[in-house]
């Protein structure tokens, strides 16, 4: 661009820029228009929407969308045992996962808050945030590869007689899966939690007798407990709704698979009524995690 | 601490790094993988799946469309996360608590939720899906990490520098161009780059709003199931990986490891 071309742009800029100044109410409405907008009436429409959607039904002959509020979806939801089965197995798998993840993240997390010299910290940071942002996708999919039949799991295994979970009905290769994609959601907070407490507390404790179990349980771990539930919101919600990696690794099916499922069939209103059991489960565990603090260690 | 203990955690950590990089390590080395299965030990070291995959129409056209969506949302979540940031950080204002609340909301549900809110809405407003709707996805959880830099950077920048220069002279739109922006910049470019990141591999949300049209991520999910593409597959995943880790790293770089770059995704 060109100065002589900029002047004007500059002034008429500068001109609105100091009617801006003194009419704060305006400033503030243009400020927030678009975000507002976006968000609130976009986004959390389009939750009313789903919401609006999943009353309705599909005609089987046709496969057109009846546009008329019934509880039929739920209906069929509650008295088909599938539903509750694939619920319940998503939940508990949730559950297991995020069990996991603060076992294995808990000593490595402990490492760099408390262990490490401040260059070596840095650099495990980055080394456990990197891997957090690889794509996803390609993450799942090696495990593909390292647990297909004449993957790198079984060669290894091979050796002591053993075998991998495969990539069959079995949800044992799947557990692993969830577990190393969301590792990295539970060390950072928790790590960051670790490290804001104070030296002069474990001192204390060991000063009163506190051998290293009495210290971490009694001291440590109370301290944490925000920390791991905030880490905890990440892998549970993430495998909650995850549909990519069950279908990248196991035959068995979860909620997520069979709202994509009906999305496919396609029975929109069926698959809105099924998305909302993930919607519920999370806002209820929000709910709970707020309540034990994790919002302000996030 | 004592020494045993002390040398336990350091052996964790280890198998930990281990147990993190050691996949991702295997994606590499499999694009180089002469024998192109997913046999292990690899056969040998080829460039061949690098060649077929530069040349490959369908591949290379995921690659730019995936380009698109993410240059597309970032840019969005770019302006509507700056704006909302001002907003919080520079205003009072009813309702201000729970702005910051809905900038996370996108990011804290499960995938799977906005992706089927966004493709109920599409259909029953018989909007089309396609480019457009992705990057409507994409901007919608990415306005959260533009915000979380942006408004990081305010909060910590005195307010005592902009009044300076008011007190200089200088008016709102100088005090703007040559206070305000400058340091901000560095989170702005940030923000975008993460946002870049986070929208260039996400998969689950946008299944449900590509109506057909294939992102990179969503090539690799296709044809992962055909034997034929194993090595194909290999090259993208690898090309994935590294345009989504560089910005991140470039980004950390810029805001010096603060915490906007943890904060939220999913």
């Amino acid at each position: 661009m060109t100065s002589t071309t900029q002047q004007p742009v500059a002034g008429s800029a500068r001109r609105a820029a100091a009617w801006l100044d003194h009419h704060a109410r305006v400033r503030l409405g243009l400020l927030l228009a678009g975000p507002v907008g976006w968000l609130v009436v976009a986004y959390l429409g389009s939750l009313v929407v789903l919401f609006v959607n999943s009353l309705w039904t599909r005609d089987a002959f046709t496969g057109l969308v009846i546009r008329e509020l019934t509880p039929d979806n739920f209906l069929d939801m509650v008295s088909n045992p599938l539903y509750r089965n694939v619920t319940l197995r998503t939940v508990g798998m949730a559950i297991v996962v995020t069990l996991t993840c603060a076992v294995i993240a808990f000593p490595i997390a402990y490492y760099m808050a408390r262990v490490a010299s401040p260059r070596v910290r840095g650099l495990l940071t980055v080394a456990v945030l990197m891997p957090l942002w690889a794509s996803y996708l390609v993450k799942a999919y090696t495990w593909r590869l390292i647990l297909s039949n004449d993957g790198v799991l079984n060669w290894l295994l091979a050796p002591l007689g053993l075998r991998g979970p495969g990539l069959g009905e079995s949800v044992v290769g799947l557990w692993l899966v969830f577990t190393y994609l969301w590792l990295p959601y539970m060390i950072l907070p928790l790590y960051a939690g670790l490290e804001r407490i104070p030296a002069s507390l474990l001192e204390a404790s060991s000063d009163l007798g506190g051998k290293g179990w009495t210290t971490f349980r009694r001291v440590i771990f109370p301290l944490v407990v925000p920390a791991l539930v905030a880490g905890s919101i990440f892998t549970f919600s993430l495998t909650l709704g995850d549909y990519i990696a069950p279908s990248l690794i196991t035959t068995t099916q979860f909620i997520g698979n069979l709202i994509y499922l009906n999305f496919g069939v396609p029975d929109l209103p069926f698959a809105a009524a099924l998305s909302l059991v993930p919607l519920v489960i999370v806002v209820l565990y929000l709910l709970v995690a707020r309540r034990l603090g994790a919002f302000e260690a996030l | 601490m004592d020494r045993t203990a002390r040398i336990l955690l350091r052996l964790a950590t280890a198998l930990v790094l281990l147990f993190i990089y050691v996949p991702l390590g295997l994606v590499i080395l499999y694009a180089f993988n002469s024998s192109g299965t997913s046999a292990w030990p690899p056969a040998g070291f080829t460039t061949q799946w690098v060649e077929d995959a530069i040349l490959n129409t369908g591949l290379r056209q995921a690659f730019l469309t995936s380009i698109a969506a993410a240059l597309g949302a970032s840019s969005i979540a770019l302006v509507l996360g700056t704006l909302a940031a001002f907003a919080v950080a520079r205003h009072h204002f009813f309702g201000r608590e729970t702005i910051s609340f809905v900038v996370i909301f996108p990011i804290a549900l499960p995938g799977i939720v906005t992706g089927m809110a966004l493709s109920t809405t599409f259909a029953t407003t018989g909007l089309p899906l396609g480019l457009f709707a992705i990057m409507v996805g994409h901007a919608t959880f990415c306005i959260v990490l533009v915000y979380n830099n942006v408004i990081a950077r305010l909060r910590r920048t005195a307010r005592s520098l902009e009044e300076a220069s008011a007190d200089l002279g200088a008016d709102t739109w100088q005090t703007f161009r040559h206070v305000t922006f400058p340091t901000i910049r560095t989170a702005l470019i940030a923000g975008f780059l993460l946002a870049f990141a986070l929208s260039f591999d996400e998969v689950i949300v946008t299944l449900f709003t590509a109506g057909g049209l294939k992102t990179l991520p969503i090539w690799i999910f296709e044809s992962f199931r055909l034997a034929r593409q194993v090595s194909l597959v290999n090259v993208a995943g690898m090309v994935a990986i590294l345009l989504s880790v560089i910005p991140v790293l470039i980004a950390s770089r810029l805001t010096s490891g603060a915490g906007g770059v943890t904060g939220a995704r999913g």
